[in-house]
């Protein structure tokens, strides 16, 4: 059973006013996070997945608009004073981004970063805040975490610096992690090891996570639940398994079957998703994924798809009702 | 094997860094180590390995981008590395590199006729505008952009457009070789997909040999029959796709196919991605013996000692003292 309900989005919007025009980047979203689950959120560049998150954590660019709610543990965020969410971040809520070199500063050392949100927001004392960074590095397996302390980003690896923004995240214990594509930016062998991390974590510190990605590979290893993103909108949503082994919509399908997977049938092609995300500034009309659709129907291009439920927990926005061409229970 | 068109052999680029403040010694940084490969025409070869692991030094030494310290780069049956400049420039008409990121690899000032007909203009000056316009058009239907979109300009274009133009300018010259240093690394999964399939069809209908590099095993299936596994500027394992897939022989080859998620959750469940310990070692100060020795769950005390050569086991070429003795591990798919 779900535990305690920490984050719920209500019809959550956020619009850009741009020279060409408003850009909807997120489109009357819902969403809810529940202690201790592993939520995906899926979907390509501009699908607006990283707009959504951070118009939660109240991060968005100056020239955007946000709408509708989004509450932690009922408290209302979108309206929230700049003070108050101030304090939610970073303590209540921790966060990761897709490059470490960006997300940690270069000018200060590992261990100032890592105990300043300590002494900022849990008023820890320098030896207690320099304690429990060392003992977070440990955490995180990273070797000679005392010498580490006075190290600057720029000396470790790239893993290295990924594990020290995961530890910067958690380090005050905050009941939610959001994940924003964790592990892009890294090689093979070393998102292996942030993965087994991040779900070493989890088991851990009962931390619900986030995770922002648009690597099927990641989700099927780390999440619970997952959201698929297209144009600002949640398309489809259910268990990771309903997501691989039953989904209901025709992107998702796409998605699945354009993946390389490491496996010896070689098939001349790949399956390709026809045409290009679409242009933010001019979605087309009715469902946005219409033009890319092979199941497209008369009504895709004048009526909007909204979210109907398809089985326990799991819904799509799709009026195509027909069987998908790949989905089979035996893929399993 | 027919003649090769490329035939790389022991290269060799090393980079001259300065030492510690004013009288430090210098330090040699080993980019590259005794690189061997043939490229037989219209072949694709698949290079893999991950960041450091010296792909697009390889990609660069072999177009004669960065300087070679050893080696030969044997194209057409010439050594490349002892060209003179003038004839190197003649010969680069040959070899063509395809850009990771494909928007700055465009100059965001010239348009997309322009960027096409660009090679044209560098090697036949002479040829007139309206024979180039018609090259140029040809080249995008075969790429598969809109002739219409002939003067917008690199920024109204999404990534897997953007590399589409990229393709283009690299095919304009019919070239024997084109190197792909990570052609679709940064692009959307949905868009991968399409140029991976863009560029097997224009190998088939042009036939030219390619270098595909990528950072992980999976992409390179769809377009190489055959792999190369590079680590720390050293060849780890050469074999058929085959090979690689049924019996990868080398400890680190198998870190690599173990590390790759399954997209698949129950086996995902079941056999999560296993990562692969350690860091990189510096390329400045490799480990005596085997460069993967400090990573690998198999050492013995003979891979710090001796360094292993490329020796055929099987059907593969393997740097591995054990390649032998090490089984296929569990867990395979």
């Amino acid at each position: 059973m779900p535990g305690e309900l920490l984050l719920e989005a209500k019809k959550l919007s956020v619009e850009f006013a741009t020279d060409e025009g408003v850009v909807r980047a997120v489109s009357e979203v819902d969403l809810e996070l529940f202690a201790g689950e592993t939520l995906a959120i899926v979907g390509e560049s501009g699908s607006g997945k990283s707009q959504m998150l951070l118009s939660i954590l109240g991060l968005v660019a100056g020239n955007a608009s946000v709408t509708g709610s989004a509450r932690f543990k009922g408290e209302e965020l979108v309206s929230a004073a700049e003070h108050r969410l101030n304090e939610i971040r970073g303590s209540e809520i921790g966060v990761v981004f897709q490059d470490p070199m960006t997300s940690l500063n270069p000018y200060l050392t590992i261990g100032l970063q890592l105990t300043e949100p300590l002494r900022l927001h849990k008023g820890a004392t320098r030896k207690d805040a320099a304690e429990q960074a060392i003992e977070m590095l440990k955490s995180v397996h990273i070797s000679e975490p005392e010498r580490r302390m006075d190290q600057y980003p720029h000396q470790l690896s790239g893993g290295m610096r990924q594990r020290v923004a995961i530890a910067m995240g958690l380090i005050c214990r905050p009941q939610i992690l959001i994940a924003d594509e964790p592990t892009t930016a890294l090689d093979v062998t070393v998102q292996a090891q942030v993965l087994s991390l991040l779900r070493e974590i989890r088991e851990r510190f009962g931390t619900a996570i986030i995770l922002v990605t648009h690597d099927l590979g990641v989700i099927a290893e780390l999440a619970e639940r997952v959201n698929v993103m297209y144009a600002g909108k949640i398309v489809e949503r259910g268990s990771v398994d309903d997501i691989f082994y039953r989904c209901r919509h025709p992107y998702t399908e796409a998605l699945e079957r354009s993946i390389p997977q490491f496996t010896e049938i070689r098939p001349a092609r790949l399956d390709a998703i026809s045409g290009n995300p679409p242009n933010p500034v001019h979605l087309p009309s009715g469902c946005a994924f219409h033009p890319r659709c092979p199941y497209r129907l008369d009504v895709c291009d004048q009526s909007v798809p909204v979210l109907e439920s398809v089985g326990p927990a799991h819904a799509k926005a799709c009026f195509y009702e027909g069987p998908l061409l790949t989905v089979t229970e035996s893929r399993a | 094997m027919s003649d090769p068109i490329l035939s790389v052999q022991n290269l060799c680029v090393y980079f001259e860094l300065s030492g510690d403040g004013w009288f430090g010694s210098k330090k040699t940084l080993h980019a590259v180590e005794g690189v061997s490969f043939d490229l037989a025409k219209g072949e694709t070869l698949g290079i893999v390995g991950e960041s450091g692991c010296g792909k697009s030094t390889l990609a660069r030494a072999v177009l004669g981008l960065v300087p070679i310290t050893s080696g030969a780069v044997n194209f057409a049956g010439r050594d490349l590395a002892k060209l003179s400049a003038n004839k190197l420039r003649e010969q680069r008409r040959h070899l063509q590199i395809i850009f990771q990121d494909p928007l700055s690899s465009l100059d965001p000032r010239m348009n997309v006729g322009q960027i096409i007909a660009e090679p044209l203009r560098s090697y036949f000056p002479k040829m007139n505008q309206q024979e180039r316009q018609v090259k140029v058009v040809e080249m995008m239907r075969h790429v598969g952009l809109l002739p219409e979109h002939i003067n917008r300009y690199p920024h109204e274009f999404s990534g897997g457009q953007a590399q589409r133009i990229g393709i283009a300018r690299a095919l304009i010259l019919q070239p024997e070789v084109v190197v792909c240093d990570e052609p679709v690394s940064a692009l959307d999964v949905s868009i991968k997909a399409q140029i991976v399939n863009l560029l097997a069809d224009l190998q088939a209908q042009f036939g030219v040999s390619m270098l595909f590099i990528a950072h992980d095993l999976a992409s390179v299936r769809h377009v190489s029959r055959r792999v190369m596994v590079l680590y720390l500027g050293k060849v780890m394992e050469l074999a058929p796709w085959d090979e690689i897939y049924r019996a990868p022989r080398h400890p680190y080859t198998q870190a690599l196919i173990q590390a790759i998620p399954p997209a698949d959750p129950r086996r995902a469940r079941a056999n999560p991605a296993k990562p692969l310990g350690g860091e990189l070692p510096s390329p400045i100060n490799p480990p005596s013996g085997c460069v993967f020795r400090t990573r690998c769950p198999h050492t013995i005390e003979r891979c710090a000692q001796e360094v292993p050569v490329l020796r055929p086991v099987g059907g593969s070429f393997v740097a591995c003292h054990l390649a032998e003795q090490i089984a296929r591990p569990e867990g395979f798919q």
